[in-house]
């Protein structure tokens, strides 16, 4: 710590840190827009300028940019000065010689970071009386709107885009005054996490493209805290509705999980909400009018509910609640996991490996601070994006922690620290089936057949810990092996990342004995694995039986009702598998909010809440129990939450209705109760009746309009404000206007903060842990006394056999997840479905890139063009993964080709 | 279910394999004389990114300017986004990101020269040329661009000509010194 | 007089070549340095010469290099660069050194490259310098040859490798740390100081960037001593300069003199007086970022204390005169454009500073500014000052303003009162 005066006041600030951030720290309004906490500084702008003084006798000072000035003990330093004062005026006024003053038009005005420092800085009128400069705008893709006349040339787009998350195509151009932000030509912006740039641009140069086409103000939202549904992750989220439809997603910053990023997919996915493929009503197929209320569908679902044999097939994509309420409702034997069998049982493993607490799970954050990383076998940058991202900075910070060794240099002085870094990176092994684009900063790459990355990972392993089976490797690979078993062997905090992308269970336990065999070497080695969807993880935890058995069980039973919980089969497990449960079963029951090949099979058809519109609790690839909020209710009243809707089932059932239960902290509870493994889970987020000052917190901020007026055109008598007694939240605009505990933040603001900037008020320091801040739950508890049972079963080497491929998933980003894919943007930048093969093996067919390939996998025909790809092992076939319209494949097994056409 | 629509477009996101050289103007747009002098270039520096300047002067020197075309293809050689080397390009102004005449006519518009009225040789080589500062003639000849201090203060009014330096120059001997280009 | 750096330079005859330039006593300090003096002696003599950068700012030679880390942990390559841009308007003097002599120029580099045990050094040259970049190229490859670069100097264990690079342009690469990025291949934007390049500059490692007159003075200071190098002036800076004089003289040009004659003498007695028919209004003494002296000052001494003194600062030691004729709102704007024009874009107050300033030059000159446009002048120059902008290009660009706001405050409110410039040949 160290002493210093501001305005002759005294504070203590952590050394260290420059004088922008110990000012934002201490609640201090400055103003700034280059520096970004996630960014670091460069000085650019100008706009945070401050006096300092060379000691209490000084009173000339010195104009200094705060964001550039490290802490030094004893320091006094002026913001209120007037030159000081003056100067940042000036900076905003120099701003504002070619901004279009635009803000009624604008996309960002109100929450506007250059609006609320033109406000904080008392510029107010122009005296710049020339033309502006103006611009032409770019296409960049579904996902992001140009608007370059609004730039004020912070640089942050640039440092964001290039810098920090490694995209190639947004840069800077020209000189002087015209310099311009944007691609070399119009085009989509090819990072992944493009979308990040709406919030890291400081005005309405990139605005979210989704959000204009049912634009609304920020302080016209009605908000809750949510977390993202479309990868195992959890990143967290703000959702924003307005008249009944979501409008948009922003990130919600925390300090573990996503911290200030999102990717596209989780920010631009959310457009299936508003799908006009929604189930919005009850309907019983069948009969004549097959619309039916609340109290017709309970009459009619008494008899198929009782005298039967119940199945319920459980869902990754649904909450814990949900989950749970179903495995109430049929009984915990009925319950089964709606998963294909080989994955359930890699998941099992996954689950094992982590409830034994011997190695502990890595947060985004602790991979972002890893000295060394080792990806085994996951395609983490398509399955699991923002996870692709927090590699990359612990590969960079770990580069500039070499870099600025002995030196002087504070690691918030990004210019200057990058170049010293110049090419160097921290360690990153990324050994996976056909590489991604982390190769790029890979000290180590391989790419092989699944068995093949399993035996490097036992290998490794072999290294670390002479004691475990040794494995016979070829040279190239051994002394890659070498390297990377010497790097984590050198690391403080390595950790390790695999995941179920390849279904392949041994890289699971050679992921689990490189990191158990680190141990003795660094204590701090972290373990994590990705998982395919967003409550896969929770789902595994229940421990349900296999999708097998419930076929089985099905097929022996008679009078079987099959309930199956927001769970497309299709798509979880082969077809044909799907089409035979379902014939077996006597009735079906779907709950889900989208129609789809499942909901086909429906004979009652129930519509499920989407998580906009609804409660409930995931758990993300770590183990962390997050809770996401109903945004707003949904004007179809018969559209609840899933696990309501099965509680309603279970009183139908039993004849006993029990109001009281109806609410997630009871669900979780019960599930407590049937599963000791979930034990704390219903501590995951405050009570429903948790209050502040007696004051409950309200979804609307105060500046929300047209309350009276938003329905007049149907009614002018104001219609009394929606209750919600599941959580702390209110619909309205009423209730405690302050800072919100950091689980309950829907929306971040504070006085003269309009933009998501206001995120620095909420921190501890800029950048740091929220204040109180809970994230979530951790259902994994490590164990530092635990003995690690090594696996040491070792696979076979992968062979090539003749004529015969294995068939294997290859994961996008856009594409790939199911719910994203109903959005305009999201389906556009997915793939093309294609059969993958490596070069020599597509010269060997003699067939090209285009030529049509027919293979015939789970009995089902497949024509399509071939893709050859370089880094792609002999033997091995891709295809897409979880394209719209494709069924699950048989991932894992050995196809063969039935025809080519050139 | 048989998936065949092939019909849409390819988009080279960075979650496909395929890398930043999929433009359709790769490496091999340059000429093997291109290619062997930018590999010298970047012989000397210590990563390939480092020569890009020297790689934008080389071409430039083979083709005049610097088209889009130019642009992705040494990104591509030099393994960078299109993007980095067009920020690099535009920067600097003597790198023609437009095409510019067969010779190239630079009129010192600095401070010595304005005081020994480099105006007046402005306007007559406007006249003679018929043409105005970012602009070039209709047979491509000349492309007339004012620029900052050729260091020839001594002798202002200077003007330089593709690699030829002229100085104390006079309305006068415009007529000689554009003949020696046509 | 001596005239130690252009002695043996003919302007109209080609420059020495190794042979010749050897004959002359060239590289015999490079053999003196290499057989007996430690690099650290090299930078105490200079430091002791009192040698200042050449190159605008007037810093000590060898004080600089002093900060450069030594010995065999410190980073390496070391790099040593020598500032070739030379894009100040009015300046030309190093054009006569790189022509004249480049033989001298590489010498001072071996020397200064050994003094701080670089090696890797590079001539960042400007584009226009087309002769130069002939002649150096050519000189280089005479010094490889001869044993003088490359692996193990004169069989001294000191090596050195020796590139010349040639710019596309843009005034900023003349700043130093903008310089090194242009070096890598980037855009010319100038990096934050501290860290200075001397510890992390080109590729993050200890760089020197020296311009070339510094750097020429070298073999002299070597071979002669700190005393003789003092004695070479008549002021309190060491050395002699190459002064010159452009603007409407009779005959302008550059010349070698002793640290500290006048501007009279230089106006008067070299460059022949003022033209006929005109008279000195003001003269910007160091290229076009100092402030105006006028004809009051003419018998300030042109060393670095002098002037400074006098309100403005040597510069570059290379003189524009303004005369009567010509307006001097007109002349600051044609300053402001080249400034405006040249500002690289990155921090705030010189890229959206300078072109507001340079529009209301050109209203004020084409009869439509205000009085309310002078105090915005006035304003700028404050503002944009040093400290508050990232480097020094614009409060470089303030310096005419504000001392032509100074000095000639009714052309500006002539203008104003007359809307229209009062000057024949006003604007262009
Ligand atoms: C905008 C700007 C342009 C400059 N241009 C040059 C130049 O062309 N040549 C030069 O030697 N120094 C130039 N300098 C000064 C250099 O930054 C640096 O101080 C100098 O090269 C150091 O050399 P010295 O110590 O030998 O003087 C410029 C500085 C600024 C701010
Ligand atoms: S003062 Fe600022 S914008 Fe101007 S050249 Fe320097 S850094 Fe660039
Ligand atoms: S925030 Fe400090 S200069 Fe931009």
């Amino acid at each position: 710590m160290s002493t210093i005066y501001i305005d002759n006041k005294k504070y203590e600030v952590k050394a260290g840190k420059n004088l922008l951030e110990a000012c934002l720290g201490l609640g201090i309004d400055l103003p700034y827009f280059c520096w970004h906490p996630a960014l670091g500084s460069v000085g650019a702008c100008r706009q945070c300028a401050v006096k300092v003084f060379k000691d209490e006798n000084d009173n000339r000072g010195r104009l200094v940019m705060s964001c550039m000035e490290s802490i030094k003990d004893g320091l006094h330093l002026s913001v209120t000065d007037k030159t000081a004062s003056a100067f940042r005026s000036q900076v905003i006024e120099w701003l504002m010689t070619n901004h279009p003053h635009d803000c009624p038009v604008c996309d960002e005005g109100g929450s506007c970071h250059l609006q609320d420092m033109t406000v904080m800085t008392g510029h107010d009128y122009r005296r710049f009386h020339y033309k502006k400069r103006t611009y032409t705008n770019q296409y960049l893709g579904p996902f992001v709107h140009h608007e370059m006349n609004r730039c004020i040339q912070c640089y942050r787009c640039v440092r964001y885009y290039h810098d920090y998350a490694g995209g190639n195509d947004l840069n800077v151009f020209a000189a002087h005054n015209h310099v311009y932000f944007g691609r070399e030509k119009d085009g989509v912006l090819e990072s992944p996490f493009s979308g990040n740039l709406v919030e890291v641009c400081p005005t309405g140069v990139f605005t979210d493209k989704t959000l204009r086409e049912h634009y609304t103000r920020k302080w016209d939202l009605t908000t809750a805290p949510s977390v993202c549904h479309h990868c195992s992750v959890g990143c967290n989220t703000i959702a924003g509705e307005r008249y009944g439809s979501l409008r948009c997603i922003t990130n919600r910053y925390n300090s573990q999980v996503n911290g200030y990023f999102l990717c596209d997919r989780g920010r631009f996915g959310y457009e299936f909400v508003n799908s006009e493929n929604r189930i919005t009503q009850p309907l019983i197929r069948n009969r004549p009018v097959e619309a039916v209320d609340e109290f017709v569908l309970m009459d009619h679902l008494r008899e198929i509910l009782t005298n039967h044999t119940l199945i319920g097939i459980g869902s990754p994509r649904a909450s814990v609640e949900s989950n749970t309420a179903l495995m109430q409702l049929v009984g915990s034997q009925n319950f089964y996991q709606g998963i294909s069998d080989n994955l359930g049982f890699i998941q099992k493993r996954v689950v094992q490996v982590m409830q034994s607490g011997v190695v502990k799970p890595a947060s985004l954050h602790d991979i972002q601070q890893a000295d060394a990383i080792l990806i085994l076998g996951e395609d983490c940058w398509n399955t699991a994006p923002v996870m692709a991202l927090a590699v990359r900075q612990g590969v960079l910070k770990t580069a500039a922690e070499h870099a600025l060794e002995n030196r002087q240099l504070p690691a918030w002085h990004d210019a200057a620290v990058r170049e010293l870094v110049q090419q160097e990176r921290g360690f990153l092994a990324n050994c996976t089936l056909a590489g991604s684009p982390l190769d790029e900063i890979s000290a180590a790459i391989l790419h092989k057949a699944p068995d093949d990355l399993a035996r490097i990972g036992f290998a490794i392993a072999n290294r670390l810990n002479t004691s475990l089976p040794a494995v016979q490797l070829d040279n190239d690979t051994s002394s890659k092996v070498a390297v990377i078993a010497s790097a984590l062997q050198q690391a403080k905090h390595p950790v390790i990342i695999s995941g179920t992308g390849c279904y392949n269970e041994a890289l699971i336990r050679a992921a689990f004995d490189i990191a158990a065999a680190c141990k003795t070497t660094a204590a701090e080695v972290r373990l994590a694995y990705v998982v395919p969807e967003c409550n896969s993880m929770g789902l595994a935890m229940m421990n349900a039986s296999s999708f097998e058995n419930a076929v089985l069980r099905a097929s022996r039973a008679q009078q079987v009702t099959a309930i199956v919980l927001e769970n497309d089969l299709y798509r979880n497990v082969p077809s044909n598998i799907a089409d035979v449960f379902f014939n077996s079963c006597r009735h079906v029951i779907v709950l889900d909010s989208l129609n789809n090949a499942t909901t086909q099979k429906a004979d009652v058809l129930i519509p499920a809440a989407t998580f906009a519109e609804g409660d409930g609790t995931l758990v993300n690839n770590e183990g962390r129990a997050q809770r996401f909020y109903q945004v707003y209710m949904p004007a179809q009243r018969t559209i609840q939450e899933s696990w309501k809707w099965l509680l309603k089932m279970q009183a139908t059932q039993t004849g006993i209705t029990n109001e009281t239960i109806y609410h997630p902290e009871e669900m979780l509870a019960s599930c407590e109760q049937l599963l000791p493994q979930f034990s704390g889970i219903s501590g995951s987020a405050p009570r429903r009746d948790f209050r502040v000052h007696g004051q409950a917190l309200p979804r609307e901020p105060h500046r929300y309009s047209g309350r009276t007026a938003m329905l007049a055109n149907l009614s002018v008598s104001e219609p009394k404000p929606k209750q919600d007694d599941d959580s702390p939240f209110t619909f309205t605009m009423e209730g405690y206007s302050g800072m919100q505990p950091s689980l309950l933040i829907p929306f971040f603001w504070s006085p003269g903060w309009n933009s998501i900037q206001a995120v620095n008020k909420y921190q501890v320091e800029p950048g740091g842990e929220l204040k109180n801040e809970q994230p979530g739950k951790l259902l994994f508890n490590y164990r530092p006394d635990a003995v690690p049972a090594y696996f040491k079963d070792i696979p076979e080497a992968f062979g090539v056999r003749r004529e015969k491929w294995l068939l294997l998933p290859q994961y996008h980003v856009f594409g790939s997840d199911e719910l994203s894919a109903y959005g305009h943007g999201v389906q556009e930048l997915s793939p093309d479905a294609y059969i993958a093969l490596s070069v020599e093996d597509a010269s060997q067919l003699g067939v090209v890139d285009g030529s049509l390939l027919s293979i015939k996998a789970a009995e089902t025909l497949y024509e399509l063009p071939v893709r050859t790809m370089a880094t792609l092992p002999n033997g091995v076939m891709l295809m897409p993964a979880g394209l719209q319209g494709m069924t699950m494949m048989s991932w894992n097994s050995w196809v063969q080709i039935v025809s080519i056409k050139l | 279910m048989i998936m065949q629509e092939i019909n849409k477009k390819q988009t080279t996101r960075s979650g496909d394999t395929a890398k930043y050289t999929e433009g359709v103007f790769g490496a091999d747009y340059l000429s093997d004389q291109e290619r062997s002098e930018i590999d010298h270039e970047v012989s000397m520096v210590p990563h390939k990114s480092a020569a890009v300047i020297e790689a934008l002067k080389i071409v430039q020197h083979h083709r005049g300017w610097i088209s889009d075309e130019s642009v992705t293809a040494i990104a591509a050689y030099l393994q960078m986004g299109a993007a980095e080397v067009d920020s690099v390009a535009t920067f600097y102004n003597l790198i023609f990101r437009k095409p510019v005449g067969r010779h190239v006519i630079l009129v010192c518009d600095s401070i010595s020269c304005y005081v020994m009225k480099y105006g007046d040789i402005y306007k007559a080589l406007q006249e003679k040329l018929k043409i105005k500062f970012g602009e070039t003639t209709g047979d491509q000849c000349f492309t007339l661009l004012p620029n900052a201090c050729l260091g020839c203060c001594d002798h202002a009014p200077a003007i330089m000509i593709d690699n030829d330096l002229y100085k104390d120059v006079t309305v006068g001997m415009l007529d000689r010194i554009l003949q020696k280009y046509t | 007089m001596e005239r130690p750096l252009t002695q043996f330079i003919h302007p109209g005859c080609p420059p020495f070549d190794l042979r010749e330039y050897e004959m002359t006593g060239g590289y015999s300090a490079l053999k003196k340095a290499l057989a007996g003096m430690t690099p650290l002696e090299v930078q105490k003599l200079v430091q002791d010469s009192g040698l200042k950068g050449r190159g605008g700012a007037g810093f000590n030679t060898g004080m600089k290099w002093s900060f450069v880390p030594m010995g065999d942990a410190a980073p390496h390559p070391k790099y040593l660069i020598a500032n070739a841009d030379e894009m100040e308007p009015g300046t030309f003097k190093d054009r006569l050194l790189l022509e004249g002599n480049p033989h001298q120029l590489i010498e001072g580099m071996i020397l200064s490259a050994y003094a701080i045990q670089a090696g890797v050094s590079y001539i960042f040259l400007r584009w226009a310098y087309k002769k130069a970049a002939q002649l150096l190229r050519k000189s280089i490859h005479e010094a490889y040859t001869a044993g003088l670069l490359g692996k193990n100097i004169l069989g001294s264990g000191f090596s050195l490798e020796m590139h010349l690079h040639t710019g596309v342009g843009r005034y900023m690469c003349g700043e130093e740390t903008a310089l090194l990025n242009a070096l890598e291949g980037k855009r010319a934007t100038p990096r934050a100081k501290p860290p200075f390049p001397q510890v992390s500059g080109l590729y993050g490692k200890p760089t020197i960037v020296n311009n070339v007159e510094t750097l020429c003075n070298i073999p002299h200071i070597v071979n002669n001593g700190a005393a003789w190098f003092k004695g070479l002036s008549n002021s309190e800076d060491s050395g002699t300069k190459l002064y010159g004089v452009s603007g409407k003289v009779n005959t302008p040009g550059c010349w070698e003199l002793p640290m500290g004659v006048t501007v009279r003498e230089l106006i008067e007695e070299h460059a022949g007086g003022m033209q006929n028919g005109y008279q000195l209004k003001g003269v910007l003494p160091g290229g076009a970022s100092t402030d105006f002296l006028t004809a009051e000052h003419l018998d300030v001494k042109m060393d670095f204390g002098g002037v400074q003194a006098a309100g403005s600062r040597l510069g570059t030691g290379t003189m524009v005169v303004m005369d009567d004729a010509t307006c001097p709102v007109g002349f600051v704007h044609n300053l402001q454009h080249f400034f405006a024009q040249e500002s690289c874009g990155w921090c705030t107050p010189c890229r959206e500073g300078l072109p507001w300033v340079e529009k209301m030059l050109m209203s004020l000159e084409e009869g439509s500014g205000t009085a309310e446009d002078v105090e915005l002048l006035q304003m700028h120059t404050q503002l944009l000052g040093p400290g508050n902008t990232f480097c020094a290009l614009a409060p470089g660009a303030m310096e005419p303003l504000q001392s032509a706001l100074k000095y000639f405050r009714e052309d500006f409110d002539r203008h104003i009162q007359l809307h229209r410039c009062p000057y024949e040949n006003g604007h262009h």
